[in-house]
């Protein structure tokens, strides 16, 4: 599946993109521990497979969270870079 | 096998109960205050409606924005899977759901087999949800379903400049200030609407068979608004838009039970 997390409003649309078909294939989950805002988290998801998805509680400022990540000086998101079947996009 | 789907939504909560994929009883009631209480009350005015004891359930599925606050749920389903999975059984033709609710838009794209295999959900901005309408019939007093047909009667394409539920209100009150009619007001309205749902909706790839569902399935004038900012002349609407969760949410308790 492929599941888009994240919101549009007047600014833009802001969603990180989770492939699950590729993410359910990887051990180690090393976005989770990757992010230093902890945006992502592991579940068991409706079709029981061990997936990753970004925390309710995050969803609606991802934006904000992901601001530090973004800013200069870092050429390669932490979460991407750690994500070895490359199952994660950013849309912004 | 009985099953209860539940579908907690931010301002309704719906019930649909099946014996096998047969519907035998619904309910539906607005949320409320006191969630809890309310769901025990809809799932009591479906039972009466089925014509079952409370303990003939078998299995209880829990979806919606407030799934995990019932306690007494065997399973606990997102909406998007739910959504999905009821659309599918509505038709199994379509293969892209869009849904929007009071507080949220989603958009579902499923397989042949009714598995979800591409979402999108935007809960954060108001603009493109059912409530959004209801503020706009109150800025110009009148009710809900007016408001809705009355967009239908205007062919004035008035650009809403604004982004956000908040600022388009104070837009509308512009345009009221300005003498326009409450038809091209209405028509405005339900086509900013369409054009925030239709961007989120195309983050899935658009597959047709299309279905709306939830609560603005039923405002004719945003239909109309979405199909054309779709360029789509079909469209499915469940014969029951804001029981699609539920449903979803009932066959999946009975699906689960089978692979369990």
């Amino acid at each position: 599946m492929i599941a888009n997390y994240g919101y549009m409003d007047g600014s833009g649309e802001y969603y990180i993109t989770i492939d699950t078909d590729k993410c359910v294939e990887c051990e180690g989950k090393m976005c989770v521990t990757a992010c230093p805002k902890a945006l992502f988290e592991r579940v068991t998801d409706d079709y029981d497979d061990d997936v990753v998805k970004i925390a309710d509680s995050k969803v609606k400022d991802i934006r904000y969270q992901c601001m530090e990540c973004k800013s200069p000086g870092h050429p390669v998101l932490p979460c991407i870079a750690a994500c070895t079947p490359m199952a994660l996009k950013h849309s912004w | 096998m009985i099953s209860a789907g539940i579908d907690i939504g931010s301002k309704n909560i719906k019930v649909v109960i099946l014996d096998g994929k047969k519907i035998i009883g619904s309910a539906i009631q607005t949320s409320g205050e006191n969630q809890e209480k309310v769901v025990d009350e809809t799932l009591a005015l479906a039972v009466e409606d089925a014509k079952i004891d409370r303990s003939d359930i078998d299995r209880i599925a829990a979806t919606g924005i407030g799934r995990k606050t019932f306690k007494n749920a065997d399973y606990v389903i997102t909406d998007v899977t739910a959504g999905g999975r009821g659309i599918f059984e509505c038709n199994n033709s379509v293969r892209t759901g869009i849904e929007v609710g009071a507080e949220e838009s989603k958009a579902i794209r499923v397989n042949q087999a009714g598995k979800v295999t591409d979402s999108a959900v935007n809960e954060k901005c108001a603009a493109g949800s059912g409530s959004f309408v209801e503020s706009m019939a109150r800025a110009l007093g009148i009710n809900v379903k007016l408001f809705a047909e009355l967009a239908l009667s205007s062919d004035a394409t008035i650009p809403m400049n604004a982004q956000c539920a908040v600022f388009a209100e104070s837009e509308v009150v512009s345009l009221i200030a300005q003498n326009t009619s409450q038809k091209d007001i209405s028509k405005a309205v339900h086509d900013s609407i369409a054009s925030r749902v239709s961007s989120m909706a195309r983050r899935v790839k658009l597959e047709p068979k299309i279905a709306i569902f939830g609560g603005l399935a039923y405002n004719p004038g945003f239909v109309s608004a979405f199909k054309k900012n779709l360029e789509i002349e079909e469209i499915f609407i469940p014969e029951k838009p804001l029981f699609v969760d539920a449903l979803g949410a009932a066959l999946l308790a009975q699906e689960k039970t089978v692979e369990d």
